[in-house]
């Protein structure tokens, strides 16, 4: 579980981040959506510990990221925006490095990343070099990396971005399997659909600011006529008011 | 430490791989730099014994004759040949590079001679050709020797002895060594060692700061439950492994190829044998953390590769320039000039090469000094790592 409580984050004089409290829970998938530059991003690093807020916490599973980093990384499983690989190793080394630097070693350590390798469904490039993956490809990846230490949490940042059609229905059916087998995750996303078609619970951000916080058939039923995007620009065109 | 070497296995690896790298680090530095040096050396040495044993050439113009002072260049070994033309003749041919050297004979030569009175020659001779001008000095000195040979003469015989007129005689003693004859000619080795071990990390050190960053790898690696100060130190780590064995190479290939130097044809001797090798490499080592921990530092201040590879080409000239000048202003060792990291390094290699005994104690203060200038880079380097904005 993470929770958020009161998030401010501040860039000089610019507040990325306003007061952003939200919880997600275990077996749920929680999307932030919102435009580009509303604060998704910041928010997550906060999550993650990248950054420091202001004011407020972010804990995972009750730990304060700001009091035990460590702690709570090492319940987290994190795929920043557009993560990128090291391209003169393998797919596997490169997930190996992830899972060392998490403390794994040994046979363990190879049977996760053969065991990750049949779940992505990316067993024929793990011994391939990473460097001309396709975004697809990198992507795999990438998650399998994030998910070496088999975290309760999960911390998505626009996994599906740059994807072809069929990587997006792999990225969607993985979460949704983690989800069902009782993660947390949270993550964003720009993209409306994306959101709606994986999401139980949405949380809109504009400006820094939570706009609306719900399930998605609760948030679709706050407007007429019932559609998700229409609710979406609703609580964007509020919060552009308040 | 688990961490730190985690990362140190995972760079290390990685640049293995990395064809810059390995050329910039193994191949061209550590190879390059000592073949050079060695084949500039050769030639460098065979020129200059090519000249002294050449027999000097003069040509001879003028409307004058002086049978006397020919015949004594000739029996100095000085090949001589008629030119045309008189004066003219003899500054067209050195400006056309037809000779080097031009003595002419004025007309009045042989009468003012035999009157006893001063006669000229007129030597002409290129200043710019700096080849030129040992074959000057040369023409210049035996002239002279032929005018005092007629001074001598004519004071013996009007009963005078002729050292009455030598009051003073110059003796010149050299007591330079042989080995020590060879470092004045080797003081420019250290500074292509130093810059050799540079280079070893340069590349390395470019790769885990700028080049993660640039890939996106840097962001998910600070999200690991790991101690950033762990990360910089496996990396500064990756950086000190291929700037030692670059140090290694370049030592070995500097060995390998100057013993094929014939040095000792030049009454010179060089140092080099395994036992000083080795002396040479454990006196660098400490520099080796200096200068992947200043890498590392410069590195992570920069936005990008290209970036990085301009700051750092630059920065890979500092540790030089004490070496600069202590060459310029022919600095000796003494023990206050032993904390200045890569100074100590350039004169304990000199007291090396040269068989000079070399003193613990500046040996302990060159290596704690630059240990301690290192781990203080790399202390701000893991500082760095700390703060929020290295992500860019």
């Amino acid at each position: 579980m993470i929770v958020l409580d009161s998030l401010v984050k501040r860039f000089g004089d610019v507040a990325a981040v306003r007061g952003i409290s939200l919880e997600v829970p275990d077996g749920r998938v929680t999307g932030l959506l919102g435009p580009n530059g509303a604060g998704k991003s910041t928010t997550l690093r906060l999550v993650y510990g990248v950054q420091r807020p202001d004011a407020g916490r972010a804990l995972v599973d009750g730990i304060d990221v700001a009091v035990d980093r460590q702690g709570a990384l090492a319940r987290l499983g994190v795929l920043p925006h557009n993560a990128g690989l090291y391209p003169h190793l393998t797919a596997r080394e490169n997930i190996r490095y992830y899972g060392a630097l998490h403390g794994l070693s040994g046979a363990a350590l190879e049977r996760r990343i053969d065991a990750l390798a049949e779940l992505l469904e990316l067993k024929p490039l793990l011994g391939r070099r990473t460097k001309g993956f396709s975004q697809g490809e990198r992507v795999k990846v990438a998650l399998a990396r994030a998910l070496v230490h088999e975290p309760r949490n999960l911390v998505l940042d626009e996994p599906t971005s740059g994807l072809d059609v069929l990587a997006t229905r792999n990225v969607r059916e993985l979460v949704r399997n983690l989800r069902d087998a009782g993660h947390c995750i949270l993550f964003t996303s720009h993209v409306m659909q994306e959101v709606a078609a994986l999401c139980d619970d949405i949380a809109i951000l504009a400006h820094g600011r939570i706009v609306a916080h719900g399930t998605t058939a609760d948030l679709a039923a706050t407007v007429p006529g019932g559609s998700l995007e229409d609710a979406f620009v609703a609580a964007l065109s509020a919060g552009e008011s308040s | 430490m688990r961490p730190a070497l985690t990362v140190f296995r995972k760079e290390f690896l990685e640049n293995l791989r990395d064809r810059r790298t390995v050329l910039s680090a193994l191949v061209l530095g550590p190879l390059g730099a000592p073949l050079l040096f060695a084949v500039m050396m050769n030639v460098t040495l065979e020129r200059n014994r090519e000249h002294d044993e050449r027999p000097l050439e003069i040509a001879l113009a003028g409307r004058g004759t002086a049978p006397n002072l020919i015949a004594f260049l000739e029996g100095e070994g000085v090949r001589i040949s008629a030119i045309p033309g008189g004066a003219d003749g003899a500054a067209n041919a050195i400006r056309n590079h037809h000779a080097r050297l031009a003595l002419v004979i004025p007309a009045e030569y042989g009468q003012r001679v035999e009157s006893g009175e001063p006669a000229r020659v007129l030597l002409y001779a290129d200043s710019s050709d700096t080849s030129a001008g040992a074959d000057r000095a040369r023409a210049e000195g035996l002239v002279a020797a032929y005018g005092a040979r007629i001074a001598s003469w004519r004071l013996a015989a009007r009963g005078i002895s002729p050292a009455i007129v030598q009051p003073i005689a110059i003796d010149e003693i050299d007591v330079s060594t042989p080995a020590a004859r060879a470092t004045a000619l080797f003081g420019m080795l250290s500074y292509f060692i130093v810059f050799a071990t540079l280079m070893g990390g340069l590349y390395v050190a470019i790769d885990a700061t700028a080049g993660e960053r640039e890939r996106g790898s840097l962001e998910p690696l600070l999200t690991l439950p790991v101690a950033r100060t762990s990360l910089v130190y496996g990396k500064i780590l990756a950086a000190c492994a291929y700037m030692a064995l670059s140090l290694l190479l370049t030592i070995t290939t500097f060995a390998v190829s100057l013993s094929f130097v014939h040095l000792d044809r030049f009454g010179m001797q060089l140092n080099l044998g395994v036992r000083t090798a080795a002396e040479i490499y454990a006196v660098m080592l400490p520099f080796v953390l200096l200068g992947a921990a200043l890498l590392t530092l410069v590195a992570s201040f920069t936005r990008s590769y290209r970036e990085a590879q301009s700051w750092l080409g630059g920065l890979v000239l500092v540790p030089t320039m004490p070496i600069l000048f202590a060459s310029i202003y022919q600095l000796a060792p003494r023990i206050g000039l032993m904390w200045v990291p890569s100074l100590s390094q350039h004169l304990l290699i000199q007291s090396l090469l040269r068989g000079d005994p070399v003193g613990p104690a500046a040996i302990a203060l060159s290596a704690g000094a630059t240990l301690a200038f290192g781990i203080l880079l790399a202390g701000l380097a893991a500082r760095l790592y700390s703060r929020e904005r290295i992500l860019g």
